[in-house]
């Protein structure tokens, strides 16, 4: 099967996958949301807002940057980063957020929520909100509070409220939970700006245009500064953002070789990792069909990262569309070996990356090592590392205690 | 016809509304679950709703969260659920509907789930995460097995979209009092006997109404426009903070909170009879 750039259908399928799997009282909503997102997307002064916001606001375009000593230091192909943690609030997440905020004000809504994992989608959304004077609630699994610290003051100081989720696994998969329990009943007034590609339609397909960004201007920049494509791009898979909005551009650019890294947390086993393109199969979770950790029953499983961001045990329908097309490949990283990724950027580039997006780092080292130094892999630098600095000194001080 | 078209045609007759209760399947073991249905018939329950646990129910409060929870750390799973239905609906003196999420169907398969819930005296599916437009592949399945298929509307569902429910549900018509999450409230919307009225002047089908109720007021104020009435976290409430359930899974109540919970469930069912 051909991947199609045409996707999703009306009904919100990109293949097979995606779909809308939600309690009737959220249907009108979301039927609300994609009629003014339609609406919004020929409206030329909407786009012209928001691409105002993401040149002076955000800081847009972010460079790619040609990562030499990175490069030099694997020995291979050459390493470029799409440095998404140079946005404002550092990290890609912030592109999504203005868009969902702008169509926030467009449908007259006049309150937020969000869930969040790692806190920067919790943190882009607070600083949306307070740019354009809304209310915000932000839901956050406590284990996710706990590992993630410095992201939940910077968004009270931005005026948010955080409430902490203590259900189930305590992580990201209980705040959209949470989230949606919230919009069930604030449905008429309030705005869910989902952070991820994942959800019932059109949150996919929503998220991922406004991620878009992203690939657009990789493709550009790859052009102007090396005089054609990339032969690899890699990024980090989670719900599947920052990669959908990386690679989404480059779909029908077939000579691209395109790669998608989970998070492959300790190991195989289950419960162990949070890889389901990897090692789970297609079944129904928060709204959409795709791949999914389920057992039998369809209970969804817990899962384990060292990262809250990759901490799922969903993904978007798009990422299971392009997996079953063949479009995408997908893998998965290890928490040790993410973190070997973030130290090896910090050695050699003087760069400090998210730990979502050191599993990317890490795979796109291991895919620079077997190419040849004429070839170019860019990797999607999804965030930037300050809010893991002290969960991973905790971590190291356990391991050094030993 | 299946056992919930019977029902309601035989309830019409006389001139009486049915009372639904709900509870969840295993909690707080399996024989609870089979002694509670007796009970709950036993003071005058029409039909019976299950809730099949699952791992995340978004249109769920915190009381019936609590419960699925419970029933998931036990380690029941479906097969067990199917199998204590099977040996305790053909005796219960009312059809049982379960509601399940749609990820549990799916993972079973449509067709496995559906004749899995037809040999053990299954009448009827609801699937709240289940909106029409995703639901002819499950509706085609429902109807070769005759289970009904009962499918829900909401006060904020938007009349177009209200005879699109009506003309893909079977069984009853499940209208949603609030625009929320399940659990008790103390007051339900004014405007909602208004509300159900119009979806009664579209359809014939019975209709039930649930979310937040858990008074003799509640009933009374509702039963004028309704065919049935469905109580679920006040009772959920009651057992689920019994002090000594046990997990095993015969084990059973304690005959206190049976007593308590039949007591409760008689005021409702009485004050349905009566108005
Ligand atoms: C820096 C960073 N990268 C990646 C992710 C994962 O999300 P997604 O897969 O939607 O890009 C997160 C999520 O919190 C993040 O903060």
């Amino acid at each position: 099967m051909k991947p199609s750039s045409t996707v999703p259908d009306t009904a919100g399928r990109f293949g097979d996958f995606g779909g809308r799997y939600v309690p009737e009282t959220l249907t009108p909503a979301l039927d609300q949301l994609a009629a003014e997102y339609q609406e919004a997307c020929g409206d030329a002064e909407f786009k012209q807002t928001l691409d105002s916001l993401l040149n002076h606001y955000v800081g847009r375009p972010s460079p790619l940057y040609h990562a030499t000593r990175l490069s030099s230091h694997c020995g291979g192909a050459q390493i470029y980063l799409k440095r998404e943690d140079l946005n404002h609030t550092g990290a890609h997440k912030i592109n999504n957020t203005l868009g969902q905020a702008l169509l926030t004000r467009r449908m007259g809504k006049t309150r937020v929520i969000a869930e969040t994992g790692a806190g920067q989608h919790g943190v882009a959304t607070a600083t949306a909100c307070a740019h354009f004077g809304l209310p915000c609630v932000v839901y956050m699994g406590e284990e996710d509070i706990r590992r993630q610290a410095p992201n939940v003051y910077s968004m009270k100081l931005l005026g948010a409220e955080v409430r902490g989720v203590d259900s189930g696994s305590r992580t990201l998969r209980d705040a959209i939970n949470e989230a949606m329990r919230d919009w069930m009943a604030s449905v008429k007034d309030t705005h869910y700006i989902l952070g991820s590609v994942v959800g019932p339609h059109p949150f996919p397909m929503i998220v991922r245009d406004f991620q878009s960004v992203i690939g657009k201007e990789t493709i550009i920049q790859s052009q102007a500064q090396t005089g054609n494509l990339p032969d690899v791009v890699v990024a980090c898979v989670g719900g599947g953002s920052n990669a959908a909005g990386m690679f989404f551009p480059f779909i029908e650019h077939p000579e691209v070789e395109l790669v998608g890294i989970e998070a492959g947390g300790r190991s195989e086993d289950p419960g162990e990792h949070a890889s389901p393109l990897t090692y789970g199969q297609p079944g129904v979770l928060h709204g959409s069909y795709s791949y999914v950790m389920q057992d039998g029953d369809g209970q969804t499983c817990d899962v384990h990262s060292i990262s809250a961001g990759l901490d799922y045990p969903g993904v978007g329908p798009e990422h299971s569309y392009w997996k079953a097309t063949g479009r995408v490949r997908y893998d998965c990283c290890r928490d040790q070996d993410a973190l070997k990724g973030f130290d090896s950027l910090a050695k050699t580039e003087g760069i400090l990356a998210a730990i979502e997006t050191s599993h990317a780092i890490w795979a796109a080292m291991q895919i620079a090592r077997e190419r040849p130094a004429d070839q170019k892999v860019v990797v999607c630098l999804s965030g930037r590392g300050d809010k893991d600095t002290a969960e991973i000194a905790r971590l190291r001080g356990e391991v050094a205690g030993q | 016809m299946s056992a919930v078209d019977t029902l309601f045609s035989g309830l019409r007759q006389q001139g009486e509304k049915a009372f639904i209760p709900f509870i969840t399947a295993g909690d707080p073991n399996l024989k609870a679950t089979s002694e509670l249905l007796s009970a709950l018939v036993a003071q005058g329950s029409h039909l019976c709703e299950i809730g099949i646990p699952y791992s995340d129910p978004i249109a769920d409060g915190p009381v019936i969260q609590a419960s699925y929870t419970r029933v998931l750390n036990s380690g029941i799973g479906l097969d067990e659920i199917f199998q204590m239905l099977k040996e305790t609906a053909p005796s219960l003196n009312a059809p049982v509907v379960t509601m399940v999420s749609h990820a549990i169907i799916h993972r079973r398969g449509l067709a496995n789930y559906v004749s899995a819930a037809k040999e053990s005296h299954v009448a009827g599916l609801i699937v709240p995460d289940l909106p029409v437009e995703e639901s002819a592949d499950l509706a085609a399945v429902c109807k070769a097995e005759d289970i009904s298929l009962i499918q829900l509307i909401t006060p904020n569902t938007p009349a177009d979209r209200v005879q699109r429910i009506i003309d893909a549900t079977t069984g009853f018509i499940y209208y949603v009092s609030v625009v929320g999450i399940t659990g008790e409230r103390q007051t339900l919307p004014e405007e909602i006997i208004e509300s159900v009225q119009s979806v009664r002047d579209k359809t014939d089908l019975p209709i039930c109404i649930g979310f937040g109720i858990s008074t003799p007021e509640h009933v009374r104020l509702l039963a004028p426009v309704a065919d049935g009435i469905i109580v679920g976290s006040a009772i959920v409430r009651r057992y689920a903070s019994s002090e000594s359930i046990s997990p095993r899974q015969d084990a059973g109540l304690d005959t206190e909170t049976v007593r308590k919970v039949g007591e409760y469930v008689k005021t409702l069912t009485h004050a349905l009879a009566t108005c």
